[in-house]
């Protein structure tokens, strides 16, 4: 009985003020870009929580593949000298 | 605690090894009290469950509405109109944040909608009670977005994290829902006798549909056991309803109403609150769409479903156009 839209995913972020990123907030359906923007707007900053909006279209984002996950992060495993924690000898000495 | 292996019809009997892996990957993220993430391996009936209550929640959000919009143009001030307005734009974008939940677990948007316009999906009871005074938008506000409230507080800890994130954002727009509602009851039951009793008749006619928002008693959800081992739920419905009983209990008191449960208390011994049997055969009759409103708020989407018709295709037009006329 409903026609299919088909309208495109998009990934939405938003950067809620100066000096920070953006971050994502959701997705939304939108048959173009312009009208992606005009949507996030609506949906995703109704109470001033964004001054800078991007849309992306969802099938455009690179992902790591989640089933290989142990193997893609290993190498920072193990290497907790990467860490300042790590160094104890030189606890207590001011300013370091 | 111990999540089922998926136990679909059609599936061997013997989990391959990879499933036992991925299942014991799954029971991990719920043990450790972490998320599920959409693209992670999860049982079937773990995402059937989810899509299900995800996009029930959806609908609900959107035919929830309607009984407030009717109420828009003929709010008593320019001022109530604007809250009004405000409060119906935030359900549409609850409706829209749970739809996108939904569909990360692979069901499409269109299907979602289909299957509400088709009447093959459930919604929320409560929005198939007819608004019938300004008085209700009071009662609606403070009764059933708070019963709705303590229902998504939990949820925002739901072990599904799409689910979960938009739980978040909707908690954080719906205090103001409750506020308002709570509002137009007090400037109300500040006024003409008229005007007292208006709001008294809407207490009177939300308290029982707003307690039964949070389901069958535990003894009659068969469900709720397998939710909340996945961590999806965290409290059964009548530690919900009770905890919701004892809040408006003390808030009625500043109305200076009554709610239409005279031997409502609480129980020492026991620690609970014993309010009134609920009608719960008139709860499953409207489930079935046999409520006063529901014919009615079914055929209102499809119709501006269809009335939209035309906007979504002259959208869809002009990208093509955009698309084209950027390739050339
Ligand atoms: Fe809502
Ligand atoms: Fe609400």
């Amino acid at each position: 009985m409903s026609q299919k839209s088909n309208w495109p995913l998009w990934e939405v972020f938003v950067r809620s003020s100066r000096g920070l990123s953006h971050v994502h907030a959701g997705s939304l359906h939108a048959p173009d870009k312009e009208m992606a923007l005009r949507n996030a707007r609506d949906l995703y900053t109704r109470r001033n929580e964004g001054i800078s909006l991007w849309v992306v279209l969802s099938t455009d984002i690179i992902t790591s593949d989640p089933d290989s996950k142990d193997a893609f992060f290993e190498s920072p495993q193990g290497k907790d000298y990467r860490h300042a924690t790590y160094y104890k000898a030189s606890e207590g000495v001011k300013h370091l | 605690m111990a999540p089922t292996t998926p136990q679909e019809p059609g599936l061997s009997a013997v989990p391959s090894y990879e499933e036992q892996q991925s299942q014991a990957r799954f029971d991990a993220l719920i043990n450790d009290d972490s998320r599920v993430e959409p693209r992670d391996w999860m049982p079937e009936p773990y995402r059937k469950t989810l899509t299900r209550q995800v996009s029930q929640h959806a609908h609900s959000e959107i035919i929830g509405m309607q009984p407030e919009a009717n109420w828009i143009t003929r709010a008593p001030s320019l001022k109530r109109k604007s809250i009004l307005m405000a409060k119906v734009q935030d359900e549409a974008g609850h409706g829209l944040y749970l739809y996108s939940a939904a569909e990360t677990l692979g069901t499409d948007r269109d299907e979602l909608n289909d299957q509400l316009l088709t009447g093959r999906a459930k919604y929320s009871s409560i929005f198939n009670y007819p608004a019938r005074t300004w008085a209700d938008m009071g009662a609606i506000g403070w009764l059933v977005d708070g019963a709705a409230i303590a229902n998504q507080v939990p949820l925002c800890r739901a072990s599904y994290g799409p689910y979960g994130r938009a739980m978040v954002r909707i908690c954080k727009e719906e205090s103001f829902h409750q506020r308002q509602g709570f509002e137009i009851l007090l400037s109300l039951s500040r006024g003409t006798e008229a005007q007292k009793k208006m709001a008294q008749e809407a207490i009177n006619r939300f308290y029982e549909p707003s307690l039964m928002m949070f389901g069958p008693p535990d003894d009659q959800s068969p469900n709720s056991a397998q939710s909340m081992a996945w961590k999806i739920k965290r409290f059964s419905n009548d530690e919900l309803r009770q905890r919701f009983v004892g809040m408006i209990e003390e808030q009625v008191k500043v109305l200076g109403m009554t709610l239409p449960d005279p031997d409502l208390h609480f129980d020492e011994e026991k620690k609970q609150w014993i309010h009134k049997d609920l009608n719960w055969d008139e709860f499953m009759n409207v489930i079935k769409g046999n409520g006063p409103a529901n014919a009615q708020r079914l055929e209102h989407r499809r119709k501006a479903h269809r009335e939209g018709a035309w906007v979504r295709e002259a959208a869809t037009a002009y990208a093509a156009k955009q698309e084209q006329s950027e390739v050339a």
